[in-house]
């Protein structure tokens, strides 16, 4: 009797939260698999010709296929994985590293903690736009150090256009497809902006490492650089592993960084869609509302970023139980 | 293992505060601590042994003043050139290594044949008696255990010092016990010259060859427990060593006499009549007919061999009241006595005590100093 009554109250405090979450999360998360299910959905219409796995000759997975057979899905694919898998791993070291010195400085602590941390209190768009103008060609903070201080004779034009020459072979003209100027200043960009937060959360983990372990290493002579993969890194690691992981799952959705370097066309002037990612792609689409079966690719697009980001999570967490020492 | 003489000279440390508040931890120590000896560096809470261990293993600097190992002065040789072992009081494990890592880690950092290292590694684990555990994370050991791998990893570099700050304090009283005869016997068998901070008078007493006792970053005595216990320097000294501990009364020299209130409880040879106080041990009051110091007995403790009798007494102090129970007794001025358990006494019973000459001291009230 009485445990029913506590069950109830439980579930009348939840209630507010669980109505949030099941108008905002739940609800849109349902609604993107049945909506990647659908065959020929009409959007405007609201009508579709039945489920895919319901109609005749129609592969469960149309939709995905349609997807993955779409140029620009690859390319927004192609574009995400880059931004993840260079941009994570770059950012953690840096501001692992970063971290480590300001934990070790006395003087002007406080004031290099300010200005790591000061992006992490602007705006993301205002940031790209700033970071739109140190890359300008001609005016560009860049391209002047590049021109005056290392003497080159013109600076690059990062955020230029791109122009693939399909002559030459292959290899360098997926660099130049992908890796290329504008992904580069793109990538400083999103590394730059991501480490303020990183840096304050490396720095409290350092801050609560016992200064006993560094006092105990240090009478027994251990060298600076065993100091810090024997000790430092081992005691951080939960927040190493926290921050790898977040910020995988933030890469995977990356696009406002897109918009605010390159305004909502996600690419250089002349060269639209770019640096799309499929978060990008999967907003676009809402331009194609009125095509038959858009929607339903773009929740299909959605799915297959869920996927991939839940499996490296997966992945990261199976890593971390074996390698993090809590 | 070489062993060494420790000496300090004129050793004093004051900590500068942000906001320029100064703290005088360690004042002038002027120490010889001999080789191959375990020494008890004794003295309350905030008297300064931590910061004086920590300078001996050069973790700290000092103000002034010098440091000596043998005759090589290391007053600016960085810690990891001392040759020290340092066992933290919290143990400072590196809790995401094996015991067997923790212990090896010292010896990697110093690039030991892998060989040698495994077997030193072994070698002293059994000595501290872990060597089964070796396999185990520090949080799966006991405190007594994490305890044993910190001096094992302490030992293992066999530094010509080893340095233990209160490495007893979070242990429970059994283990206490327990491992403190084993940190004498590791100390015996090894021969290193140790030295032993820690609060508890007893645990000091009862391991050491010689106690240091300091009092506000300021050494009170020095020498072997037993005679610093018979002959206190000082009434703090006197106060602090024992337990019970010693019985304190305001009394006076009355003509050669020590009077407290109108009993005679002694003598004294050429001392001009003041004001003493009379610091009594408990052991140190006999059953005796022929004394004018009678009083009341209020409660009789009989443990063991041994009955406590806690009396009221007028001129008794107050502190030395405060391990009894009752709240009424705690505000009493009482003091302890010892006495045969044959004595078969009763509380209300009024007793004539004779004071023993060797177990009573004398204190000028205001300084402290032995009268
Ligand atoms: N790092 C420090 N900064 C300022 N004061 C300190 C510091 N370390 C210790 N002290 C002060 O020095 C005195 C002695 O401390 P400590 O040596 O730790 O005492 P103990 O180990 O005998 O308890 C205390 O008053 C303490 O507050
Ligand atoms: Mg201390």
């Amino acid at each position: 009797m009485l445990e029913e009554k506590h069950h109830f109250k439980a579930w009348l405090y939840l209630s507010p939260a669980l109505a949030l979450l099941l108008v905002f999360t739940f609800y849109p998360i349902f609604n993107a698999f049945y909506l990647a299910f659908l065959y020929n959905f009409d959007y405007m219409q609201r009508t579709a010709e039945g489920m895919t796995f319901t109609t005749e000759g129609i592969n469960l997975f149309h939709n995905f296929r349609r997807t993955l057979q779409d140029d620009l899905f690859i390319r927004a694919l192609i574009n995400t994985l880059i931004i993840v898998f260079v941009s994570v791993p770059v950012s953690v070291i840096i501001s692992l590293l970063l971290s480590v010195w300001l934990n070790s400085i006395k003087r002007f602590q406080g004031f290099f903690q300010t200005i790591f941390f000061l992006p992490y209190v602007t705006n993301a768009i205002a940031i790209g736009m700033a970071f739109a103008v140190i890359f300008h060609r001609e005016y560009g903070l860049i391209n002047m150090i590049l021109t005056s201080v290392f003497g080159m004779e013109e600076g690059l034009n990062w955020l230029g256009r791109v122009s693939v020459d399909e002559s030459t072979p292959a290899i360098r003209a997926w660099f130049q497809r992908y890796l290329n100027l504008p992904m580069l200043s793109l990538m400083v960009f999103i590394t730059w902006s991501g480490l303020a937060f990183k840096i304050m959360v490396f720095l409290s983990g350092l801050q609560s490492i016992d200064k006993q372990y560094y006092d105990a290493a240090r009478v027994d002579a251990t060298p600076k650089s065993r100091v810090f993969r024997r000790i430092t890194i081992p005691l951080l690691s939960p927040m190493i592993a926290y921050i790898t992981i977040t910020s995988f799952i933030g890469a995977f959705k990356e696009y406002t960084a897109i918009v605010g370097m390159f305004g909502i066309d996600l690419g250089p002037h002349g060269d639209a869609n770019r640096l799309i990612t499929i978060v990008g792609l999967v907003y676009k689409s809402l331009n194609e509302m009125d095509s038959v079966g858009a929607m339903s690719r773009a929740a299909s697009a959605a799915i297959i970023l869920f996927m991939m980001t839940l499996v490296l999570t997966l992945f990261n967490m199976y890593v971390s139980k074996k390698r993090v020492h809590y | 293992m070489e062993t060494i003489e420790i000496r300090l000279e004129n050793l004093t440390k004051v900590f500068q505060a942000k906001n320029k508040e100064e703290t005088l931890a360690v004042s002038d120590l002027d120490i010889t601590i001999p080789a191959g000896k375990l020494i008890g560096l004794l003295g309350p809470s905030g008297c300064g042994k931590s910061t004086t261990l920590y300078m001996i293993s050069g973790l700290l600097k000092p103000t002034s003043g010098k440091i000596f190992f043998g005759d090589s002065d290391v007053t600016s040789v960085p810690p990891e050139d001392r040759g020290i072992g340092l066992v933290f009081q919290n143990y400072a494990l590196y809790p995401h290594m094996t015991v067997r890592q923790n212990i090896i880690f010292p010896l990697e950092n110093i690039k030991m044949e892998k060989k040698e290292a495994e077997r030193r590694v072994q070698y002293y684990a059994d000595l501290v008696g872990i060597g089964h555990l070796l396999n185990r994370k520090p949080v799966q050991l006991s405190g007594g255990q994490q305890q044993r791998v910190a001096i094992a990893r302490a030992l293992v570099k066999e530094p010509r010092v080893l340095l233990l700050d209160e490495p007893l304090s979070n242990l429970d009283a059994r283990l206490r016990l327990q491992t403190r005869e084993e940190i004498k016997r590791i100390q015996r068998e090894t021969g290193i010259t140790t030295i032993f901070v820690t609060h508890d008078q007893e645990e000091a007493m009862s391991i050491s060859d010689e106690i240091i006792l300091m009092k506000e970053g300021v050494q009170q005595q020095k020498g072997a427990p037993q005679d610093v216990y018979d002959s206190p320097g000082n009434m703090f000294v006197a106060k602090f060593l024992g337990s019970p501990p010693i019985n304190i009364f305001d009394g006076e020299i009355k003509d050669g006499k020590i009077m407290i209130g109108n009993a005679n409880v002694g003598r004294v040879e050429k001392k001009k009549n003041q004001p003493v106080v009379v610091g009594i041990r408990p052991e140190g009051f006999k059953l005796s007919e022929r004394s004018s110091f009678q009083v009341k007995v209020e409660f009789v403790e009989t443990i063991g061999r041994d009955t406590t009798l806690i009396i009221q007494n007028p001129k008794a102090s107050k502190d030395q009241a405060n391990d009894i129970e009752n709240e009424d007794m705690n505000r009493a001025n009482t003091f302890r006595a010892i006495v045969d358990a044959d004595e078969k006494i009763k509380p209300g019973d009024s007793i004539k005590l004779n004071v023993k000459p060797h177990k009573t001291f004398l204190f000028n009230p205001e300084t402290g100093e032995l009268v």
